[in-house]
């Protein structure tokens, strides 16, 4: 029996491959399994291969399997395409209405009539449908399984609906078992049948978003960073939240300064291009303090790229892409559960640095879903930082300006919003005192930029980098975003191996997490950082901000696909 | 009860002698004194430009940004406080140059708030460039032998564009201008006062005699409808776009009375903590 499997439907694009994909892993996330599903997918809207890998497993897997057990295929295409995944052994299930072929190999091809079944039970598009019935039978499940999720999906389109897609499922579980059957090597270990979510990074941004009390989202599409939006147009409107689709970045990212000037807490949602424009704002937010957050989720670069595809390539963007200096938070989550409560605090760290804080992820990250422990509310608290207090603003005396930019300690002084009484100052993106009036003063100069950068000098939040497996290990993998999952699997695979490696995996790049990573680096042998982009661009922050190693090496992926963990677990090998 | 008193700061406009500017800004201080409105009830958001220390220079809440994008900040701010009476303002080439694309779509999406722009047909703080707004053959430092493209004419692309609120004023008549700030600011939607403003420096064409002789007032037209959209286009084309008055005002409803959800309660008001109930609830859509 096994205890993980993978499974992959592909064809072309517009022929509902992801809801094939979604309803097969929504059906066993909700038996307890573990799944991760990551799409490939191409610029193109209607045609284009299209593929859909899932993961099943008994326990919690955030990384593409190496092989495929099972591929489904709607078109030929899919089968040249993907075939090369399949191990050993592997099944093919593919619409006999194309005439199937496998290369040559120990495959196994079951052609099946999915069209034809789907066409006799009401319509083609049910084909889907069949092929899940003949995968859920090669499994040895029943069409239970699918019960439940079907009636979520159709039931607005009446029972009839349902009742049709329920039959095509069953019609192809009894066509398989008459034409192959339960195929006793694929059993899967049962599950615990724990209650879990499915979510992708996006809608965990999104729900965190939520969960932290934001209410403004001005945002302009791209792609992997539209579901943000999408998610929380759904949402906002139940709990008084407004979403708006604006004209360009630029402006996405000044109306959101203007809505946390005004006391709201606002985010924006972007990929690299919409960054690009935003820079020019984000300086401005850090200029005048203005609590912001905005979402990057990185897509391959440079220009239009690879809009589709993974890539990790905006690391120096995020750091130094505004003209000038500013205090800019950059936290970089790695699974969806981190999204969430990473998106919580990326809204709390605005309000107490009072400046922009860019929360990055992937597209593998944005887009790929994975099973989700329940999450946990009453470990997101709502901390809107030093605001004035009445007693404060009551000391201003008639006339006279609030210090909205007070010199303190920490850096950090109290603010106010239009409304209050009392708390009236000038805001200006122009060098400026205390109560915001432009100040080119040279002395004054240096003490505002002193003040700004003192809020995040000499730093690290909390839980910037974790660690995992041995203390004093040869090789230390060092990663972030994405690749969590696929580093922490090659690293499974060296202590099977009792080999001596260990995984450090920076969540925050902005306060630079330095102190802690020397302390890392400092007990390996040898140290590799594993980055999805061309030019290590993790390595040399690291070397920037003083990480020192006499052996520390890149390991570089930019396909646009994410690792595998067997490419990480041979590649360190070669280092030992 | 405030006063024009309550909304002037004794901040001394870096403006030369004799901009048009100072008229604007003493306008915005009597409509805002005349309608009774506290100074930390308003804002004003203003973007970079000789004109964009407009925000400086008033004595309420209010915001100096980036170069042209006074009306996207201004839009945040009163999506976020609904409460609060939003002024945003800049010059002509801060407003209909680099952000022109904000204007049209603000116009588009009619969020309530009054935009007052400061039109002096030439670039000032970047001392004496032409501007969108600068007529054909204008010759300005980077147009020697003049320019070689067409003037934008404000009121004409705003109307087109499908404006609620449209007026235009000249910085020697404060009292008109006062008033139509006071409508504007009355008016629920995005509105737009366009201000013949002249810069004494570096603008020796469009001066305060040469608009003398060039506008025409429709205040002083009887017959002048402004609930008539032809007409509006009619005399804008007429006049080649130097009219002043009330162009243009038309009811309809505002971006916020047709978001869905909505509140009556500004957003910064409300509670940002959800029920648990409710996050459970969405949390639970995930299983
Ligand atoms: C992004 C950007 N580009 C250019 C500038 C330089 N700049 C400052 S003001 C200005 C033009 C101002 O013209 P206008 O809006 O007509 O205002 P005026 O000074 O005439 O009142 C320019 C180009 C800038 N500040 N920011
Ligand atoms: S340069 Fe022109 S626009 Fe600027 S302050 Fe002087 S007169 Fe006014």
């Amino acid at each position: 029996m096994l205890d993980q499997l993978s499974w992959k439907v592909g064809g072309q694009q517009g022929e509902g491959i992801d809801s094939t994909g979604d309803t097969f892993s929504v059906a066993l996330n909700r038996r307890g399994y573990f799944i991760y599903s990551y799409r490939h997918f191409s610029s193109r809207i209607k045609g284009g291969h299209t593929n859909s890998k899932i993961r099943v497993s008994t326990k919690s897997r955030l990384a593409n399997s190496d092989q495929l057990d099972i591929l489904i295929a709607f078109d030929q295409e899919t089968i040249d395409f993907n075939a090369h995944e399949l191990r050993d052994g592997g099944v093919v299930i593919a619409d006999s209405k194309f005439n199937p072929k496998v290369p040559e190999g120990n495959y196994r091809l079951f052609s099946v009539p999915f069209t034809k079944i789907a066409e006799e039970c009401g319509s083609a598009i049910m084909k889907n449908m069949v092929a899940l019935g003949a995968s859920a039978c090669v499994l040895g499940l029943s069409s239970d399984i699918f019960a439940d999720i079907i009636s979520d999906k159709f039931l607005r389109k009446g029972q009839q609906v349902v009742d049709q897609n329920m039959k095509a499922i069953q019609l192809g579980i009894d066509y398989m078992t008459e034409n192959g059957g339960v195929l006793p090597e694929f059993q899967l270990v049962p599950a615990d049948g724990k209650k879990r979510l499915y979510m992708s990074g996006n809608e965990a941004i999104g729900l965190g978003a939520l969960a932290a009390g934001a209410r403004v989202m001005p945002a302009y599409p791209i792609t992997p960073a539209s579901d943000v939006m999408e998610y929380l147009i759904k949402h906002f409107p139940k709990v008084g939240g407004v979403v708006l689709q604006t004209e360009d970045e630029i402006a996405a990212m000044t109306m959101a300064i203007g809505s946390s000037f005004a006391g709201a807490r606002s985010l924006t949602a972007t990929s690299g291009p919409g960054l690009s424009l935003m820079m020019e704002a984000i300086g401005l937010a850090g200029m005048i303090e203005a609590p912001v957050v905005i979402i990057d989720t990185q897509r391959g670069g440079p220009s239009t790229g690879l809009p589709t595809k993974n890539e990790q390539s905006d690391l120096y963007a995020v750091l130094f892409g505004t003209h000038g200096e500013i205090p800019k938070i950059v936290l970089a989550p790695s699974t969806a559960e981190e999204c969430f409560y990473a998106t919580a605090d990326a809204f709390n760290y605005a309000d107490k640095y009072q400046c922009p804080v860019i929360l990055i992820t992937d597209l593998a990250l944005s887009l790929a879903n994975q099973t989700v422990e329940p999450l946990d509310y009453n470990k997101i608290s709502i901390d809107r930082g030093k605001i004035a207090t009445p007693e404060q603003l009551a000391e201003v005396g008639a006339g006279q300006l609030f210090k909205r930019y007070a010199f303190t300690e920490d850096g950090i002084s109290p603010r106010v919003f239009p409304g209050m009484k009392g708390g009236i100052h000038h805001v200006t993106g122009v060098e400026h005192n205390e109560t915001g009036r432009p100040d080119e003063n040279a002395q004054n100069r240096i003490k505002m930029m002193d003040k700004r950068l003192a809020k995040l000098n000499n730093m690290e939040l909390p839980n910037s980098v974790t660690y995992a497996g041995s203390e004093n290990p040869d090789v230390l993998i060092v990663g972030l975003g994405s690749t969590m999952g696929v580093i922490d699997e090659a690293l499974e695979r060296f202590q099977a191996e009792g080999l001596n490696v260990a995984h450090a995996h920076v969540k925050v790049i902005s306060p630079f997490p330095a102190k802690t990573l020397n302390q890392y680096v400092g007990k390996a042998k040898k140290v590799v950082v594993v980055e999805n982009n061309a030019t290590g661009q993790l390595l040399h922050l690291m070397k920037h901000f003083g990480v020192e190693h006499s052996a520390m090496t890149s390991y570089l992926r930019y396909d646009g696909n994410p690792f595998l963990p067997v490419q990480i677990f041979d590649h360190v090998k070669g280092l030992i | 009860m405030a006063t024009v008193k309550e909304f002037r700061n004794n901040v001394r406009p870096n403006w030369c002698p004799g901009c048009g500017d100072f008229s604007v800004q003493a306008s915005i201080q009597r409509a805002l004194g005349n309608m009774d409105l506290e100074p930390e009830n308003v804002a004003v958001i203003s973007g970079i430009g000789c004109s964009g220390r407009i925000s400086g220079y008033i004595n309420s809440y209010g915001l100096h940004g980036v170069h042209g994008r006074a009306l996207p900040i201004a839009q945040g701010v009163k999506l976020a406080n609904r409460d609060l009476v939003v002024i945003a303002s800049g010059g002509d080439g801060d407003g209909f140059g680099i952000g022109l694309n904000h204007f049209m779509h603000a116009v588009r999406r009619n969020i309530d708030l009054t935009y007052i722009v400061m039109d002096n047909n030439i670039y000032g703080l970047t001392k004496g460039q032409h501007s969108p707004t600068s007529a054909f053959g204008f010759k300005a430092k980077n147009t020697p032998q003049g320019t070689i493209e067409n003037a934008l004419k404000p009121a004409q692309v705003a109307l087109s564009a499908g404006i609620s609120f449209l007026a235009q004023g000249f910085s020697s008549d404060v009292n008109q201008l006062t008033s139509l700030i006071e409508q504007a600011i009355q008016h629920r939607g995005f509105s737009l006062i366009n201000v013949f403003s002249p810069c004494v420096t570096y603008n020796k064409i469009n001066t305060y005699d040469w608009y003398r002789e060039n506008i025409v007032n429709l205040e002083q037209d009887e017959n002048y409808d402004s609930s008539n959209k032809a007409l509006a286009m009619q005399k804008v084309f007429e006049t080649n776009g130097l009219c002043t008055g009330l162009i243009y005002k038309e009811d309809r409803p505002v971006f916020q009375d047709l978001v869905p959800g909505y509140k009556e309660e500004a957003i910064t008001s409300q509670e940002l903590r959800l029920d648990d109930e409710y996050f459970a609830k969405v949390m639970n859509q995930f299983a």
